[in-house]
């Protein structure tokens, strides 16, 4: 495989401002996206895998959102150009897709105008040879008769052929990274397929390298080449797609596999992860921040300043707590932690 | 879309029917008549001639006679003659007609001129110096009552500084017709106008605020910012077309309200349109013309909603009528 990278994150932190105080939703991370790879962004709603894909284009409101750190794409730090610069990149070099095909569209423009708007700032085609290459990409993503669509507004077309054109704006003018954030989740089973499909077809053609977040593990299995799964602002676990699949370290990262559907066919119901995602502003920074999740393993066990560690090659894991990480503990402990809980309180 | 116009129209019919009785019997409800007031108090007038021009005018008859009489000849077109000025109520309206046209469409084109740009520039920069000045004037001029800012506006432009007339629409022996004519009209627009708008725009700065605030957040905007084009371009193409929707739907209404009459503004700088005379003929009991004017502004606002929604299916691919 071709292991030339097409953007490096060094050291990114995103922080989001409430009340006048920042904190950070993306913490000191770092990460490389290679050419014609896929690389999956895992992790539950509110763990900052949008906020992370946003800020690759530097998409985030400016005023309420602090961007640090390095965002190397093809040796140019995305983090310190100007407005206009970047308005370069977006669109042309790096496309994006979202999640709701329904809304990511001027419901005022045609579909025709809102692909060829793409190419009207990158590129100097004339009118003429913009139509032609607007229909060709709406060919390319599979729509029929894509002269009628070109003529078409938003509302007339299905979800499943909106985010289609959504697919079509973001490879318009051939980028060698596209992110793709959660492209599938609005969207029924037989068009998610459909829809990867495309992108994967698509992403063979161009070569481009794809960061596709989602919280769908189906989708990663399918799709990924690597896999990322992100807790609380942190990676905490980064592997092959086959590595993490069969050989999952972290205790979020099993928590989270035993909690697919179909992972668990025979057992009696789904694995479920006690608590939730922290808020922002009550991450346990500076320790295990997935350690509140899973109480029955004793703080002794977690690492004092959690480091990603490579376990294996190309394996990397945080924190030091997954060696002793058994779910059987929880049944026993996390009772005995309730009766303590009530025992406590008389 | 001319079926849906026609059928639009047809409803209008019994709207207008439900609308008249309502007007008559509001009419009819008012204390006095066009008798009372001055005619009684005038010691050389009888009351014996009273009684009789009553019987005369019919104004004995019982209410649904005097209904019938008075919607048969509205439909006949004949909109009956005002008491106080003895001419046709058609011939008073319409003279009054191309004032309150002019200066209809003087408050309209300034209040869009003002609201838009300013509505768009408080949305897009919310929570800056000029958002905060921009809402302050609109809190202000919503909470001015229009008579007290008209009075306001026409003691210091008028009297105070004499920059401008303070009553009337057009100076007396300008040849009419004449270009120094419809200058001289121009100038007697202005200072009404102006006031009419400061006020008028209020509603519309702060809707089109909000709509750039809200669609500012929506999605498509995101698309669009990913696709590389600039945030000027974002605003003019993507953001504003969208905000405007809203403003486009009140635009049949704005357009037809041009022909109803300001009342205070009118009644305030001594203009005569159609606004003035309405207010006159009410205290002076003048039926014909008070019922014919209310009439004609709830045709106004019938055809506006009309002309609302044609517009809005135009605006907007979303809606599409027939």
């Amino acid at each position: 495989m071709n292991t030339e990278s097409v953007l490096e994150i060094r050291d990114l932190t995103v922080a989001f401002r409430i009340k006048d105080e920042y904190y950070p939703a993306v913490d000191q991370l770092n990460l490389t996206i290679n050419k014609n790879e896929v690389l999956a962004i895992v992790g539950e709603s509110g763990c900052g895998k949008s906020a992370l894909a946003l800020s690759l284009t530097r998409l985030h409101d400016s005023k309420n959102t602090r961007i640090e750190g390095e965002l190397l794409f093809k040796g140019q730090d995305l983090n310190t150009l100007s407005p206009g610069q970047m308005n370069k990149i977006r669109g042309s070099e790096i496309g994006m897709i979202f999640q709701d095909p329904l809304t990511a569209l001027n419901p005022l423009m045609t579909i025709g105008k809102q692909i060829e708007e793409n190419l009207d700032y990158h590129t100097s085609l004339s009118r003429k040879e913009k139509t032609k290459r607007v229909i060709e990409l709406l060919e390319n993503v599979n729509i029929v008769d894509p002269k009628r669509v070109y003529a078409q507004y938003p509302h007339e077309l299905s979800g499943g052929m909106r985010q289609r054109i959504m697919i079509a704006i973001a490879i318009a003018c051939r980028p060698s990274l596209i992110i793709a954030d959660e492209p599938t989740t609005a969207l029924d089973v037989t068009i998610q397929s459909q829809i990867l499909d495309l992108l994967k077809q698509l992403q063979a053609e161009n070569d481009a390298g794809i960061v596709l977040i989602t919280h769908d593990l189906g989708v990663v299995a399918e799709m990924a080449d690597r896999v990322v799964v992100m807790y609380a602002g942190e990676i905490v676990e980064i592997a092959d797609v086959n590595e993490l699949f069969n050989n999952p370290k972290h205790p979020y990262t099993r928590s989270l596999l035993a909690s697919m559907p179909g992972a668990n066919v025979g057992q009696e119901s789904l694995h479920v992860i006690e608590g939730r995602v922290p808020s922002l502003q009550n991450i346990p920074r500076g320790s295990c921040r997935f350690s509140e999740r899973i109480p029955w393993i004793p703080q002794t066990h977690h690492a004092e300043h959690p480091e990603l560690n490579e376990v294996a090659p190309q394996h990397w894991v945080r924190c030091t707590c997954y060696q002793n990480f058994h779910f059987e503990d929880e049944v026993g402990d996390g009772k005995e932690i309730v009766l303590n809980g009530i025992a406590g309180t008389q | 879309m001319w079926k849906f116009t026609l059928r639009r129209i047809l409803i209008m019919i019994p709207q207008l029917f439900v609308l008249s009785v309502l007007i008559f019997l509001l009419a009819k409800a008012m204390p006095g008549d066009a008798l009372t007031g001055a005619m009684q108090a005038n010691p050389n007038v009888s009351p014996q001639v009273l009684a009789e021009q009553r019987e005369k005018l019919g104004l004995n008859d019982p209410a649904w006679q005097q209904y019938g009489r008075w919607v048969g000849n509205l439909v006949q077109g004949d909109l009956g003659k005002s008491y106080v000025h003895k001419i046709g109520v058609a011939d008073l309206i319409g003279s009054r007609l191309a004032n309150t046209f002019y200066l209809g469409v003087a408050i309209l084109v300034l209040t869009y001129l003002i609201s838009i740009p300013l509505g768009i520039l408080s949305g897009r920069y919310q929570n800056s110096l000029l958002d905060k000045t921009i809402t302050g004037y609109t809190y202000l001029s919503f909470a001015t009552p229009l008579f007290i800012f008209a009075l306001l506006i026409l003691f210091v432009f008028g009297f105070q500084l004499g920059w401008f007339p303070t009553s009337g629409s057009v100076d007396v022996g300008i040849d009419p017709g004449s270009g120094s004519y419809y200058a001289n009209k121009f100038y007697h627009l202005i200072l009404p106008a102006i006031a009419g708008a400061l006020v008028s725009t209020t509603a519309t700065i702060q809707y089109l605020r909000n709509e750039v605030i809200d669609t500012r957040l929506k999605d498509f905007v995101k698309t669009a910012r990913s696709k590389g084009v600039p945030e000027s371009k974002v605003y003019s193409k993507h953001i504003l077309r969208n905000s405007l929707l809203p403003i486009a739907a009140f635009l049949g209404y704005d357009l037809t309200g041009v022909l109803a009459g300001n009342l205070f503004i009118e009644s305030i700088f001594g203009y005569p349109g159609l606004g003035q005379l309405f207010l006159q003929s009410i205290t002076q009991r003048d039926y014909s013309v008070v019922t014919i004017l209310v009439m004609l502004s709830g045709l106004l606002a019938l055809i506006g909603t009309l002309l609302s929604d044609i517009i809005l299916s135009w605006v907007d691919p979303r809606i599409r009528i027939g």
